[in-house]
């Protein structure tokens, strides 16, 4: 299969006064079209920065990222932009909504930026397409602060579908919610990936990881440990297994 | 991105924070309606001057006997006793560029009718004098140059007088008396206003300077010249050779001074509106720094709001949005906040100075250009002090903005 993501020999460095913090030192990997991917580690081992140069957000100090067969490596800001909003979809650890603004615009909102002439009428059947494909179609007027935290995350998801994508980037998407909630993200993801979409995650839940294909675990700047996920758990079995646990507590009480 | 829905979202953004958006404006509405209210008192009395001085006539040039620039014991304008009403003929035959001639002499006295009386203003004119004033007739005719030889006992009389000594019938064809001497009424005047020194241009009575000379106070020079020109062109080279020629007749020799004052109206035009404007260039510039002051006050509210907001920018570039967008974003919040603060105050000017003209009885005129600028400025207001803030935002760290709380 084609490689969506690739990267060679990836280094950041991060000139903060006098020392020189070497945040990713020689990252290599390739991304297929249809994986999904959790990429793991301890706060400092560079999956955050790794996250920021694939979303390209950042830029690598060193290196070569072929992003779809196009490098990305020596874009200006204004290009990263541009691939941003046409190759790549965001999930963030605080769902970043708008607020006091509707669940529908929120999801409109990178088609604002998109230069390909879509009316407003088709602006907004693909945003309440997205809405669908999360389930959320019958909330599209209510604001963030009327909707639950996984709500919210199913919201930001449906914004990051909106412009197919070529890939979601997912980073601790899972970090607000509770357990059940979840279980219920990932269970959106998983069926996401099933139809074909590309999804690299960040985490540092192991269970949460548990929920995708393949695990790269990074320590210090560099991959230690990239291996298909061998017990991968599926949010249906798990809702399934949470619902009863729930309802055997509440006999026994 | 769509301009549309930047506006929109402009729009949003103000909505949002009601009561800081108004105060915001407030500096905006308060300069704008400032240079508004100012520019329209500045153009009233600038207007009313100019009517003033057109009243006077077309072209005219007035010849004082006497002299109010000399120091010394001389008397004043009127005073000197040495213009005759040969010189007004010397004037009319010699000075080419002349179109009309009137001597003048002013008297006071008390005029009498239907057994009322009234302190007023007795003119002594040629019959060329309503013209070269431009003064129209509203009733009856002038006298004319055979009244004048015949030192008749006729007049014209300005409206004030027919208020006052025929406050209810025509006075065409009745009687005055004018130190004890009958004077038949021939016409009335057309009410012409006060003059650019504030007097009652229509409480006079018109003779013939004959009349004056011979009847009334029996003497033989006349007070002034009323001279018209043919043209503003030519009427500096006129009033050179009226003074020429004066000098001249009157024999006055190298090193003394002139025995009458010569005015043009373009000198007493020019001396009205340059204090109008004066008074109208201080006034918008005290507006003028209002406008800067509220400007100020945008600029400092699209900060804190470029600071609140950084997690929305952070949101937008993340998404897609270009730096352009974003600082587009905030300039057209802060161009729309200063327009509507600028359509809110020229309403607001325009008001308050229909109440001012109402009120304390000031002409106010507000011109469209002058809404037209006051509009411009206010945005281009927006445009200069939301400039800074909006590109702030836009060179942002998506990263950054991103984990700003």
């Amino acid at each position: 299969m084609a490689a969506v993501i690739k990267l060679d020999n990836i280094h950041k460095t991060y000139h903060t006064g006098e020392v020189d913090v070497f945040a990713v030192r020689g990252v290599s990997m390739e991304i297929a079209k249809g994986e999904f991917v959790a990429i793991m580690g301890a706060s400092g081992s560079g999956k955050s920065t790794m996250m920021n140069i694939i979303g390209c957000l950042d830029r690598p100090t060193e290196g070569r990222y072929l992003l779809d067969d196009v490098d990305v490596s020596h874009l200006d800001r204004d290009e990263l932009a541009g691939i941003r909003n046409k190759k790549l979809g965001f999930v963030f650890q605080g769902f970043n909504l708008l607020s006091r603004t509707s669940a529908l615009e929120n999801v409109e909102l990178p088609m604002l930026y998109t230069h390909n002439h879509l009316t407003a009428g088709e602006q907004r059947e693909r945003a309440i397409h997205a809405l669908q494909i999360v389930g959320l179609a019958d909330r599209s007027d209510h604001h963030p602060n009327q909707l639950s935290g996984g709500q919210q995350q199913r919201v930001a998801i449906a914004r990051a579908l909106v412009n197919s994508p070529a890939v979601l980037l997912a980073d601790e998407p899972t970090g607000n919610l509770d357990t059940r909630t979840s279980a219920e993200v990932m269970g959106v993801f998983q069926k996401l990936n099933e139809e074909g979409i590309t999804i690299v995650m960040v985490t540092h839940e192991l269970d949460i990881a548990s929920y995708t294909k393949r695990n790269v675990v990074m320590r210090d700047g560099v991959v230690v440990h990239d291996a298909p996920v061998q017990k991968r758990l599926m949010a249906e079995v798990e809702l399934r297994r949470l619902q009863e646990a729930h309802q055997a507590v509440k006999l026994s009480t | 991105m769509r301009i549309a829905a930047t506006l929109r979202m402009a729009l949003r953004a103000l909505r949002r924070n009601k009561m800081r958006s108004v105060l915001t404006a407030l500096g905006i509405i308060i300069g704008v309606g400032a240079v508004i209210a100012m520019v329209g008192i500045g153009n009233g009395a600038k207007s009313q001057v100019e009517a003033q001085i057109a009243s006077l006539g077309q072209n005219v040039i007035l010849v004082f006997a006497g002299n109010w620039s000399s120091s010394g014991a001389r008397s004043g304008w009127g005073g000197a006793g040495t213009m005759t009403v040969e010189d007004t003929d010397a004037i009319s035959r010699e000075v080419p560029g002349v179109i009309a001639v009137s001597p003048e002499v002013r008297d006071r006295e008390q005029v009498q009718a239907n057994g009322l009386n009234w302190n007023t203003q007795i003119l002594g004119e040629s019959p060329e004098y309503l013209d070269i004033r431009d003064w129209p007739l509203e009733d009856g005719a002038m006298f004319t140059e055979q009244d004048v030889r015949g030192t008749a006992k006729v007049c014209v009389v300005g409206k004030t007088i027919v208020n006052q000594l025929f406050p209810s019938e025509d006075p065409v064809g009745k009687i005055v008396i004018i130190r004890n001497i009958p004077f038949k009424i021939l016409g009335v005047l057309h009410p012409k206003g006060l003059s650019v020194m504030n007097t009652d241009q229509d409480d006079v009575v018109v003779i013939p300077y004959t009349s004056l000379m011979k009847r009334l106070s029996k003497r033989t020079n006349i007070s002034s010249i009323i001279v018209q020109s043919s043209g503003p062109d030519v009427s500096d080279r006129v009033q050179r050779d009226i003074a020429d020629l004066l000098r001249q007749r009157h024999r006055l020799g190298q090193g003394r001074d002139d025995d009458f004052t010569i005015r043009g109206q373009q000198e007493i035009s020019d001396m009205f509106t340059a204090t109008t404007k004066v008074m109208t260039v201080l006034l918008s510039a005290i507006a003028s720094v209002s406008l800067i002051v509220g400007g100020i006050g945008i600029m400092n509210i699209m900060l804190v709001s470029v600071t609140e907001r950084t997690r929305e920018i952070g949101i937008r570039m993340a998404v897609g949005a270009h730096g352009r967008d974003i600082l587009l974003q905030f300039l057209i919040e802060a161009i729309t906040l200063s327009s509507l603060g600028g359509v809110i105050g020229i309403l607001c000017g325009i008001g308050s100075a229909k109440l001012l003209s109402v009120m304390a009885g000031w002409p106010t005129l507000v011109s469209i250009s002058s809404v037209i600028m006051a509009f411009l400025f206010s945005a281009a207001v927006g445009v200069f002090f939301g400039f800074y803030p909006a590109r702030k935002a836009s060179r942002l760290d998506p990263i950054d903005a991103l984990r700003y709380e």
